[in-house]
């Protein structure tokens, strides 16, 4: 069963290109990061999956099937501009955006209970919305997305503007929804939480899919470093072994890129020759690092 | 997956009345809107009292005081203040007299004196205009009675006959309109009435799109139902608010002016002005509030909606100008006429006109015909603007833009 695909979906404004041929696909039960600078195209692709906005080519498919008005009821949706009504009750108000996805008003009004009880807002029921915290007023929003037991999840910046304690039990509903079967999938700028969280992550850079895979197959697809601590190694050791580039050195450490076809152990000997070795280490970029690599390469002309 | 696999099917019309249902109950539970509810009945009613007590109703418009000697003038005194509208009390005094100090601590407003063979009238200060023009015809009476008197005839045979002598009128060429006291002060409180509602509960339609793009909710409503859904539910929702408004005033000022007997019109009279009332609310709300709906969703903040939807305003206010100017003092006018008729500023003027009475059967069905084909036009438009505007926050929309793009 394949779960959430965004195929060659395309979007421009006038003269602007919003995406081009946006691709991927949110596995049922699979937590997917989306990621990427800002402007890079992820809200307008989760609001075209939404069918909020329309796109200009392209198709939002689920479980093989296109997406429907129907089908969008099953989604659960948090928008990047964070929205209720203000002098609406927080029971209330989640109670009527249960009924508007097509529950009962019985069932509304348990699962409004159900969310405000497991997102800590349970004391806040009878208030009005403007009068939360803005900490508690996310997560009401993010009770608006699940109130409706979605079989799919879209969030735009979930954990924006979370205090710690709400980016747990944020993670920890993902975490539970997802292991339900539901394909999650939510963007954001906090990478460190994405590369715990997520199981596979999709680099977004001027609305189009660069880089998709799970953290660590995206991690080994970058270039190799190696951490060598050298003491007594003058400036330029390495400059001469073919593939290898001088990132820097701080005091004895030297940090070193393998390029294509570079031997370690040639850089290890390399290393040996000037003296003792502290430590000798092969370092995996981070997502961050990843990230930055991939926004920052060269646009592709629109 | 755990999660059951049912197709979430909801019809658009269970949709509309979700969301007008939300609307319903917002507003009717909202202190403001029960507020103004009770605060305009009560000015109706208050208005009613108002009116009952300075009309007086049974009070005399004066009191005349007779003498035994003067007795025979009482009755033809009253049947003389009849005729001209003046409401005659009389009372009888002692002598000249008792009458003369009934005068002097203001009882009595007049006192027949003399030996009844002629008029002759005393008052304290200055005798009433209205009842010095009695005086004039009774004294020609009593003249004219005594003249037949003197030729040998009946007077109360010659009164039989003259009161029985009437001319008949052959029916008119152009049948004028016999308006109405009472029915002109019903049309001017309907077009009030309505044109309050209709500014009331048409700008807090564009206030409410313009509440859900502010707060940016609109965009999590639309990603489950359509933007047409929510803008008729929306529409549809703030109109019962203001129909059971406008019943409940309209009903209450009715009953209090039949009870309070300030309207002599026949019941059936007053409930049908009630009913056009709530026709042409219903048909003037629709028509209007669509388009502020519509012109709603171009700006994005509550203070622009004022000048957002002032075109469609201008029709509503020249109307009830046109109507409340006019239509008071010339209820036939013709190019009041003509505009009642034009669909965009019906809704204010033919209620007064209805109310006022004398409108064409065929006008009154023009009218309402007119506006009811103009209405899915509307939708139409406002729809696609809508549509095309209510997610684009920041800067008004142009409304060729959101016409425009599909």
């Amino acid at each position: 069963m394949t779960g959430l695909e965004i195929d060659k979906v395309s979007k421009r404004y006038g003269d602007v290109v919003a995406l081009r041929e946006m691709t991927f696909e949110v596995r049922p039960g699979e937590l997917f990061g989306f990621v990427g600078s800002n402007g890079a195209g992820k809200t307008t692709t989760m609001r075209i999956a939404l069918g909020v906005l329309s796109a200009d080519g392209g198709e939002v498919r689920y479980d093989g099937e296109p997406v429907t008005h129907e089908t969008r009821r099953h989604i659960g949706y948090m928008p990047e501009e964070r929205g209720l009504y203000p002098k609406m009750k927080v029971a209330e108000q989640l109670t009527y955006l249960a009924r508007l996805h097509g529950m009962s008003t019985a069932a509304a009004r348990s699962s409004a209970d159900k969310w405000t009880e497991r997102l800590g807002v349970a004391a806040r029921r009878d208030d009005e919305v403007q009068k939360l915290s803005l900490g508690n007023q996310q997560r009401v929003q993010l009770a608006a997305a699940l109130v409706h037991e979605p079989r799919i999840l879209v969030l735009d910046e979930p954990f924006s503007g979370l205090d710690p304690v709400a980016v747990d039990v944020m993670s920890q509903v993902l975490k539970e929804k997802a292991a339900e079967g539901v394909p999650v999938v939510f963007s954001s700028h906090q990478l460190d939480l994405v590369e715990r969280l997520c199981d596979r992550v999709g680099i977004v850079r001027s609305g189009q899919m660069v880089e998709v895979g799970t953290v660590g197959e995206l991690r080994s697809g970058g270039a190799v470093r190696l951490r060598v601590d050298v003491p007594e190694a003058g400036d330029g050791w390495a400059g001469g072994l073919a593939g290898v580039t001088v990132l820097g050195r701080k005091g004895t450490v030297t940090e070193l890129e393998l390029g294509e076809g570079a031997d370690d152990q040639a850089v290890l000997k390399a290393a040996l020759a000037t003296g003792p070795v502290r430590e000798f280490a092969r370092e995996q970029p981070s997502l961050a690092d990843l990230f930055r690599s991939v926004v920052t390469t060269e646009e592709v002309p629109a | 997956m755990s999660t059951p696999v049912q197709d979430v099917r909801m019809s658009p019309a269970s949709a509309v009345g979700l969301v007008a249902s939300r609307e319903i109950t917002t507003r009717v539970m909202s202190k403001a809107y029960r507020v103004t509810t009770v605060v305009m009945l009560l000015l109706i009613v208050v208005g009613i009292v108002v009116i009952k007590l300075i009309s007086g109703g049974a009070d005399a418009d004066s009191t005349v005081g007779y003498t035994p000697a003067t007795a025979g003038f009482s009755a033809p005194l009253q049947a003389g203040g009849k005729a001209v509208d003046e409401t005659i009390d009389v009372t009888q005094v002692a002598d000249e007299a008792a009458g003369r100090a009934k005068l002097a601590d203001g009882s009595i407003d007049a006192l027949l004196t003399g030996d009844g063979k002629t008029v002759h009238v005393q008052v304290k200060k200055d005798l009433d205009g209205k009842l010095a023009n009695v005086l004039q015809l009774l004294s020609r009476q009593v003249a004219l009675d005594q003249q037949i008197t003197a030729l040998g005839g009946d007077p109360a045979r010659f009164q039989a006959a003259v009161a029985a002598a009437t001319f008949v009128e052959d029916p008119p060429l152009e049948e004028p309109y016999d308006y109405n006291g009472q029915q002109l002060v019903l049309g001017i409180v309907a077009g009030i009435l309505i044109y309050l509602s209709l500014m009331i509960n048409g700008q807090s339609v564009a206030q409410g799109v313009v509440e859900e793009k502010t707060s940016r909710v609109v965009e999590l409503l639309l990603s489950t139902i359509k933007p047409w859904q929510l803008m008729a539910g929306k529409v549809l929702g703030i109109g019962v608010v203001g129909l059971i408004q406008m019943v409940v005033i309209g009903a209450g000022g009715v009953i209090a002016g039949l009870a309070t007997g300030v309207l002599t019109i026949s019941v059936s009279a007053a409930v049908g002005t009630v009913v056009w009332l709530i026709v042409w609310y219903l048909l003037g709300f629709f028509m209007y509030s669509i388009v502020f709906a519509a012109l709603g969703a171009l700006v994005s903040r509550q203070e622009d909606v004022g000048g957002a939807v002032m075109p469609a305003l201008m029709f509503v206010i020249a109307g009830y100008v046109v109507g409340i100017s006019v239509l008071p003092s010339d209820p036939g006018n013709t190019f009041a006429e003509v505009l009642s008729v034009i669909p965009v500023f019906a809704p204010t003027l033919m209620p007064m006109r209805l109310a006022m009475g004398g409108v064409p059967v065929w006008e009154a069905v023009l009218s309402v015909g007119l506006v009811v084909l103009m209405i899915p036009v509307l939708i139409w438009f406002a729809a696609r603007i809508y549509r095309n505007a209510v997610m684009r926050s920041g800067a008004k929309v142009k409304l060729r833009d959101a016409l425009r793009a599909a």
